[in-house]
């Protein structure tokens, strides 16, 4: 047991500190790479309370293709970073003051009454011999089913939305049109020419 | 395997539009040139079929997938409405979008998808439908503000309309989370019977504020001030026949979902929400009334003119009454066919091939095109609430539902804001029968827009002849949503 909380005491450690880096690094580079190490570490945290399904799409989604895009965005945009964070110590003490007051406030608010579930308890864990996936495949394809196709609705929508703004067809660019090249014949394009010796075409 | 959560027939107009919207995707993604033309008519038609799916319905409430989807009279009722409302305003953009050179099948696309979505809002039955639902609603509508992209005041539109629409889905959630962490539970109807069991005993603090969370998030979506900034930029840059679209079906559908969550969870909880209510409905009409005087674009007219409509169908939602509700299904049926006139009226506003948009272009049209004159003056006395038009019943209703309720001082704001805000709609009537003749506009091309601006202006001339069908149907949809 001593085990397991000393490895989520690490584990909570690295990520808080790598999530702080995150905005206070100066090279944005720098800002993604701790990014990634906040990703992996809470993926650590997942594996430790039973969830290994969650670690393991959080690694491979967040790590493996976000946070990629993420450093891809960052070195193709010329973008002055040192210049965007000039106004940073400026609006430092009013923000801060902002961020204590609604803190505060929202201590006040909850502080002062313990939370009561009324309804329904805690949903209930998955029985033993059924594995995380399988648990999740089976709540995502069952009660939630109606989420999840809209879900996928939405998904598909932002595809036709982004194509819609973006694309553009560009009549100058050369396509490859096989049916185009299939029905080619000879005739259209071939003339047959007698050359004779000496006198060229 | 299956359980009886798969009973796909309470969705079946929800599951038709949505197996159109992929197959016509599918067709129009392989045969593009043809499909820019014939995506439209189509698109209007599923509509019109998933309507006509819908009115023969059982308005007993049935639940679906798990009791997140609720089918009953209530949903039917302003499904239907909804359906009409954007297939109507569908109809007016073929004109414009062949004009302009951006016919692409998109347009109509993204409308059904956003469609498809106001239908889900209405059937939301779990904190969880309600904030997908909203999201297929808004994503498409997003897209559409910006779809003439090569124009800078679409993209910024566009681009406004996704940043602070962004932030209301932030609230919505947080309010979400709040109530589940306070209650337990996402289901609206686990919601009401927990709220019931408890007789009246105080909500939780945290609860309390989500649902205040949840009410902004929706105001959002309303344009109701003091959560408006956004509607004037956004309606007067936005290609015309999406601002049309924008303040029809949308508004509907943010409404419906609203009195869902106000009148089925948290009935109990009047008291709670009815100040917030209150707060919201005067400092629309208020601002509706008085910021619109100063302007001289007629989008940007009609964007403030709908904070102040929103803010008299929520003098409805304050009353807290089965009477209140229904007025405000009538009010909202109404003014879905007014604002689709008058955008059809604006989008007839067209010179030498361009487009105008500036209230004074509109001089002297009596003598140019008497009939669209006409039709436009209808428009303008209904929203300006003048007895014998339909806007004038609107109205009527939902005071009436006020008074009944106590709230008298309400219905008088709500009446002196209208006798601010019809100054500026019979300016336009002035301008268009007592001004100098400007300049005539262009012959209609097509004669579909024409088509529709006849059908509303009848509609809102007739009401007063025939009001049965809407007010008889709304009241068994408020009967529906209070359970009685």
């Amino acid at each position: 047991m001593t085990i397991a909380l000393f490895v989520f005491y690490v584990f909570a450690l690295v990520t808080t500190a790598s999530a702080v880096m995150v905005i206070a690094a100066r090279n944005p580079v720098h800002s993604v790479l701790f990014l990634i190490l906040a990703f992996v570490s809470s993926a650590g945290l997942f594996v430790l309370l039973g969830a290994e399904f969650l670690a393991m799409v959080l690694v491979v989604v967040y790590v493996g293709a976000v946070a990629v895009l993420f450093l891809f965005v960052v070195m193709m945009l010329d973008i002055d970073f040192v210049q965007l964070r000039e106004g940073f110590l400026q609006y430092l003490p009013v923000g801060a003051l902002v961020g204590l007051v609604l803190l505060v406030e929202l201590a006040l608010v909850f502080g002062t009454q313990a939370v009561e579930t009324a309804a329904v308890d805690m949903p209930p864990t998955a029985p033993p011999g059924v594995t995380n996936t399988e648990a999740l495949g089976s709540l995502l394809y069952t009660r939630y089913f109606y989420l999840f196709q809209t879900a996928g609705a939405i998904l598909l929508v932002a595809i036709v939305g982004a194509i819609t703004l973006t694309l553009r067809h560009r009549p100058d660019a050369k396509r490859q049109d096989i049916s185009r090249q299939v029905h080619r014949r000879p005739s259209d394009t071939l003339e047959v020419r007698k050359v004779r010796p000496r006198s060229g075409i | 395997m299956l359980g009886s959560g798969f009973d796909l027939s309470p969705a079946l107009p929800e599951a038709f539009l949505f197996v159109a919207g992929l197959a016509l995707l599918a067709v129009a993604a392989w045969r593009e040139r043809q499909a820019n033309g014939f995506t439209l008519p189509l698109v209007a038609l599923s509509f019109l079929v998933a309507a006509l799916l819908l009115l023969g319905r059982d308005p007993t409430p049935t639940l679906a997938f798990d009791g997140h989807f609720v089918a009953d009279g209530f949903a039917n009722f302003v499904k239907v409405l909804i359906l009409l409302a954007a297939a109507g305003s569908l109809l007016l953009a073929p004109a414009w979008l062949s004009d302009e050179g951006v016919e692409r099948f998109e347009f109509p696309l993204l409308a059904l998808f956003s469609t498809l979505g106001m239908a889900m809002m209405v059937s939301a039955n779990s904190l969880l439908a309600l904030y997908m639902a909203l999201e297929l609603h808004s994503l498409p509508l997003y897209v559409l503000a910006a779809f003439k992209r090569d124009e800078i005041r679409a993209t910024e539109a566009g681009l406004k309309y996704f940043v602070l629409g962004a932030l209301a889905s932030g609230l919505l959630l947080y309010g979400c989370s709040l109530v589940y962490g306070f209650t337990g539970t996402l289901r609206f109807d686990v919601l009401a019977s927990t709220f019931a069991g408890k007789g009246g005993a105080v909500l939780p603090l945290g609860a309390i504020v989500g649902l205040v969370f949840v009410v902004a998030g929706l105001a959002f979506k309303l344009a109701a001030v003091p959560f408006h900034m956004w509607t004037p930029d956004v309606y007067e840059g936005a290609p015309t026949p999406v601002t049309a679209f924008l303040t029809a079906a949308p508004k509907l559908a943010a409404f419906a979902l609203l009195l869902r969550l106000l009148f089925q969870p948290f009935a109990t909880y009047v008291d709670e929400w009815q100040q917030v209510v209150i707060l919201v409905a005067v400092a629309s009409m208020l601002l509706g009334a008085f910021a619109a005087i100063g302007q001289s674009n007629i989008k940007r007219l009609m964007a403030y003119s709908s904070i102040g409509h929103v803010g008299y169908a929520l003098v409805g939602v304050a009353a807290g009454t089965g009477e209140g509700v229904h007025a405000v299904l009538v009010y909202l049926g109404i003014y879905l066919v007014m604002s689709i006139g008058t955008f059809g009226c604006i989008l007839m506003m067209r010179r030498q091939g361009r487009y105008v948009e500036a209230i004074q272009d509109l001089a002297g049209l009596s003598r140019s095109r008497p009939l669209m004159a006409l039709a436009l003056a209808l428009f303008m006395f209904s929203l300006a609430g003048i007895p014998p038009l339909a806007g004038f019943f609107g109205k009527l209703y939902v005071f009436l539902a006020a008074i009944r309720a106590d709230l008298v001082w309400l219905a008088v704001v709500g009446v002196l804001t209208s006798v601010i805000g019809a100054f500026y709609y019979l300016r336009i009537v002035k301008i268009m029968y007592f001004d100098e003749p400007a300049e005539s506009f262009d012959p209609l091309p097509r004669p579909g827009l024409g088509l529709v601006v006849a059908a509303t202006a009848v509609l809102v001339a007739g009401f007063p002849l025939l009001p049965g069908p809407l007010v008889e149907s709304a009241q068994a949809a408020a009967r529906s949503l209070l359970g009685s």
